[in-house]
């Protein structure tokens, strides 16, 4: 008896232990987890802080880190080799769960962490070539001393901080997923770049726009997809003299044979479904000169939009040694700053939408795809075999067949993972190419004139950037700026053909022939995101780049703006009125017969006429409107151009919409070819209307303060973990809108908000919608998400010396050598 | 009482260097000394574990103002409010170590059964 309690007692103890002590699918191993000796409590922390000390070898001399009251470090060096060691240490002190994460998720590695329901997802960015592409990026960065300085030291201060944790310390998600840091290596580094070129260079509708041609034709396709919007401010201003001469662009092939095929192939062959690139991703910068500021020197602004996520995209630093006093926002996983600011200069960045991703048809002489046909040759292909590690399972084995033009993403019976590759084709991308873009951040960082820009400038392939400087010599200028391939016009609207070097790639365009403007006599520079230049440059970029209406804000603003101060751009950055509803709204009052409206949706037009056209939290006609738009470009085209899954195809742009109701009402696409009855434009905005008010009232019940534009956008911010609500920041009441200057949409908005005024002595401020601290237990993880959705901003410290005293500094940090 | 107060000081002091389950073994080796009664070796087993993991749990949650607790209050059981955690913190420990010192209290019934007449109350 004693005996068989003996064993039965055992025997349920060592089975709860077991049981707690392993995780159960998703759901972490509840022992170590929820103790407070090693679990998610020793990621609790105070408010309180005090001066650290750590005693670690990597470093030459002392570090003093300065920390601010909002987490900020200040890193006071005695050498370049020293602060950017001191940089990796820091950055992963508060960071390092996300570092690691994003580099894994760029090279294709989450799988390891979660299991086979990432498989999809990283079989995709490996056959991206993000690998292929970050090693040749890896090579070129150590292959220039400054750089390969940097990268390691960055990587020897990440190292030094991970030696020192243990499974206790660790960040929390590690414990919640059940792994363990690895040691950083320089190639991390690369991947980072390239996960930004992903995100920000990865737009494609070459697929779609050739479904379009081959449904409707080339007459219909230029008509309703033109090269160049009705309205539009470019981010050159007109006018502006090209002051170069131009190379000779490559010749517009006769459309070839393999062509020819392309359109007659089935849509069977190409993949399915709709992926649009998100008009939100997007940013606004600009920059205002000497005589229309109030202080006598330029201003700059600069908001980069992003996905919202927390750990945040940016980590604020601050960089001193003898040579260098560099402040702004830094990625973590890169070395140095990325958008900021000096005592002379200040830069920022806003994404180009120029065309760098382009897809080729190649045709493989038999089915083991070691030939291909080029110009009438069997070019061998290389392959790339991807190992992927699958937690719980065996490795997965993936093999990539590489043409000259890159690689073939998908073959055969593949399914993307993005609907919009073309299986069968080879990618032409610019991630793909060996560039050091580091080293053009590494001389901004150190710029102290207008020479020194261009020259740092010229270092940089992608994601291609409208960069924008100002200095305190009173010079601001703006550049569109990457590495641009040399195309004939429009090469790249639609899939090329990959058997004949006339579809190549021929070379690129000049660094020095990049758009660029300084001191133009309007007084300032501005982009947000659209068209580079009017159709006078000499080079195409793109057919199609982001809705104007931002950009032609900020330009209506900045150009009546006169006295400009920092608090004025601050004001503008949050600038709420929807250029889009004042373009489309006196188009579209009149066509809306008011007879066939309901009661309820007589007073939600009546709101709509008394709507001041700004996207303000509170208002309703901000959310009546938006929605109206939606049920508007579907009516209009989704019975001719939404094909489904048979022809993936899209939809001609807001503004090409807009300007057909304008000027051909009675445009034959207006009609519904589905129903029997013929439809008119007012039939179409009309039922629009009340299919707006209907979807409204179903999503908010009745019309009134439910329907408040904040609350149908719904701003969150989420971790980086998805459906890890607890540690994200749902439903934040703000205002603004995807094509609006304040750019917060429900997943996208404002990632970084910075406005420098240049001067003796600069003055700036920030802010970003997160905190310092990647740790969801840290009083520094969300704390400046108010002050963002207020639209107000920090002012930056910029400190000069390590004993500067400052009652916004917290505590101290200091790197002992052992 | 003695039972409680060893095992909370020795479970403590495990967990120190060892890993969670330590806590287990400390349970589990005092009942088999100490322990008189099935019942009163899984409840003071259960006490002492609980008290260990509840006070230094409280302390963290003082400290930082709970932000922490309420984040993983919101993850598991979908509320913001820290009950739920501090409650299932203490359990947790206590049903391991109850269950390790029941199991070590039986074993030494099963080795030397004497044992339980010859350490009657001193």
């Amino acid at each position: 008896m004693n005996n068989l309690k003996a064993i039965g007692s055992s025997v349920a103890a060592l089975v709860i232990i077991v049981a707690l002590n392993r995780p159960w699918g998703a759901t972490p191993a509840f022992g170590p987890l929820l103790s407070p000796f090693t679990g998610f409590w020793q990621n609790a922390e105070s408010t309180a802080t005090t001066d650290k000390e750590f005693t670690i070898s990597g470093t030459r001399q002392p570090v003093t880190v300065l920390y601010d009251d909002v987490g900020v470090p200040h890193v006071f060096a005695q050498n370049d080799y020293d602060a950017y060691f001191a940089q990796g240490f820091v950055t992963a002190r508060d960071r390092l769960w996300q570092m690691e994460f994003q580099t894994h998720a760029a090279a294709g590695r989450v799988s390891e962490i979660v299991g086979e329901r990432a498989l999809e997802l990283d079989r995709f960015n490996r056959r991206m070539g993000m690998g292929f592409g970050a090693e040749k990026a890896v090579k070129t960065m150590l292959a220039d001393p400054k750089t390969k300085e940097i990268v390691e030291a960055y990587t020897a201060g990440i190292n030094a901080w991970i030696e020192q944790l243990n499974p206790a310390t660790y960040p929390v998600e590690y414990k919640l997923l059940g792994y363990a840091p690895e040691p950083w290596t320089p190639i991390k580094c690369a991947y980072l770049l390239k996960q930004m070129t992903s995100t920000l260079a990865m737009g494609a509708d070459d697929l779609r726009m050739t479904n379009l041609l081959k449904k409707y034709g080339a007459g219909v396709v230029a008509d309703l997809f033109p090269d160049y919007p009705t309205r539009e401010d470019p981010i050159i201003p007109l006018g502006t003299k090209w002051d170069f001469k131009p190379l000779p662009v490559p010749a517009t092939p006769k459309d070839s044979v393999m062509q020819q095929r392309l359109l007659g192939m089935s849509a069977a062959t190409f993949s399915a479904g709709l992926l649009r690139h998100d008009p939100s991703i997007g940013s606004n910068n600009w920059a205002v000169g000497a005589e229309k500021s109030a202080t006598g020197y330029p201003i700059l602004a600069n908001d980069p939009h992003l996905t919202l996520s927390l750990p945040s995209i940016w980590y604020q630093i601050q960089l001193v040694t003898p040579t260098l006093n560099v402040y702004g926002a830094s990625l973590p996983g890169a070395p140095g700053v990325i958008i900021g600011f000096n005592k002379q200069v200040a830069w920022g960045v806003t994404n180009v939408g120029a065309d760098v991703l382009d897809f080729y048809t190649i045709q493989f002489r038999d089915n083991q795809h070691s030939a291909y046909l080029h110009d009438n040759q069997w070019k061998q292909t290389t392959r790339r075999i991807e190992r992927i590690r699958v937690k719980g399972k065996p490795d997965v084995v993936d093999t990539v067949y590489y043409t000259h033009h890159g690689p073939v993403v998908y073959m055969g019976a593949q399914k993307p993972f993005r609907p919009n590759i073309p299986v069968g084709h080879a990618a032409r991308w610019i991630a793909h190419e060996a560039a050091n873009d580091l080293l053009c951040f590494y001389q901004l960082n150190r710029a102290v004139n207008y020479d020194d820009y261009v020259k740092a400038l010229a270092h940089y392939a992608a994601p291609a950037q409208n960069f924008v400087f100002a200095d305190n010599s009173k010079n601001i200028a703006i550049s569109p700026n990457g590495r641009f391939p040399l195309k004939w016009k429009d090469q790249g609207k639609f899939i090329l053909d990959g058997t004949s070097s006339a579809y190549d790639w021929q070379g690129w365009i000049p660094a020095e022939q990049n758009p660029r403007v300084k001191n133009p006599p309007r007084g300032f520079v501005s982009s947000a995101n659209q068209f580079s230049t009017d159709p006078s440059y000499p080079y195409y970029l793109n057919w199609q780049f982001a809705p104007a209406e931002r950009g032609r804000r900020i330009n209506q603003r900045l150009t009546a703006m006169q006295g400009a101060t920092a608090d004025s751009l601050r004001g503008l950055q949050n600038d709420n009125l929807n250029l889009r509803a004042v373009d489309a709204l006196p188009v579209w009052m009149p066509l809306v017969e008011a007879k066939r409206l309901s009661g309820p949706q007589t007073k939600a037009l009546e709101i709509v006429k008394a709507w001041n056209r700004y996207n303000d939290a509170g208002a309703v006609g901000a959310s009546i409107f938006t929605v109206w738009y939606e049920q508007l470009m579907e009516s209009v085209w989704k019975d001719e151009f939404d094909a489904g899954d048979t022809l993936p195809m899209r939809y001609p742009s807001f503004d090409r919409t807009l300007t057909l109701m304008q000027r051909e009402p009675q445009a034959r696409w207006f009609d519904n070819v589905k129903t029997p009855q013929r439809e008119t434009i007012t039939d179409v905005v009309t039922q629009a209307f009340q299919a707006a008010c209907d979807s409204l009232q179903k999503k908010h019940g009745e019309l009134g303060s439910a329907w408040a534009w904040s609350k149908h956008k719904n701003t969150s911010i989420r971790h980086l973990i998805p459906g890890m609500d607890a540690f994200s920041a749902i439903g934040i009441q703000n205002g603004g809108g995807a094509t609006v200057v304040n750019a917060t949409s429900e997943k996208h908005g404002p990632s970084w908000r910075m406005v420098v005024a240049l001067g003796p002595s600069p003055k700036a401020y920030g802010v970003y919608p997160g905190g310092q601290s990647g740790n969801p237990g840290s009083p520094l993880y969300q704390n400046m998400i108010q002050t963002w959705a207020d639209g107000k901003l920090n002012e930056l410290l910029y400190l000069q010396q390590a004993t500067d005293k400052h009652p916004r500094l917290a505590y101290k940090l200091v790197l002992q050598q052992r | 009482m003695r039972l409680i107060l060893i095992i909370a000081v020795l479970s403590f002091l495990a967990q120190l260097l060892l890993p969670w389950w330590s806590q287990a073994l400390v349970a589990a080796a005092t009942c088999s000394w100490l322990g008189q009664k099935a019942g009163q070796s899984f409840g003071q087993a259960f006490i002492g574990a609980a008290l260990v993991w509840a006070g230094y749990a409280l302390l963290i949650h003082f400290q930082t103002e709970g932000i922490m607790t309420s984040r993983m209050s919101q993850l598991i059981f979908k509320s913001a409010s820290p009950a739920g955690i501090l409650l299932l913190v203490p359990f947790v420990a206590g049903l391991t170590a109850g269950l390790a010192g029941l199991a070590g209290y039986y074993i030494r019934q099963a080795i030397a059964p004497s044992q339980q007449i010859v350490s009657k109350r001193a």
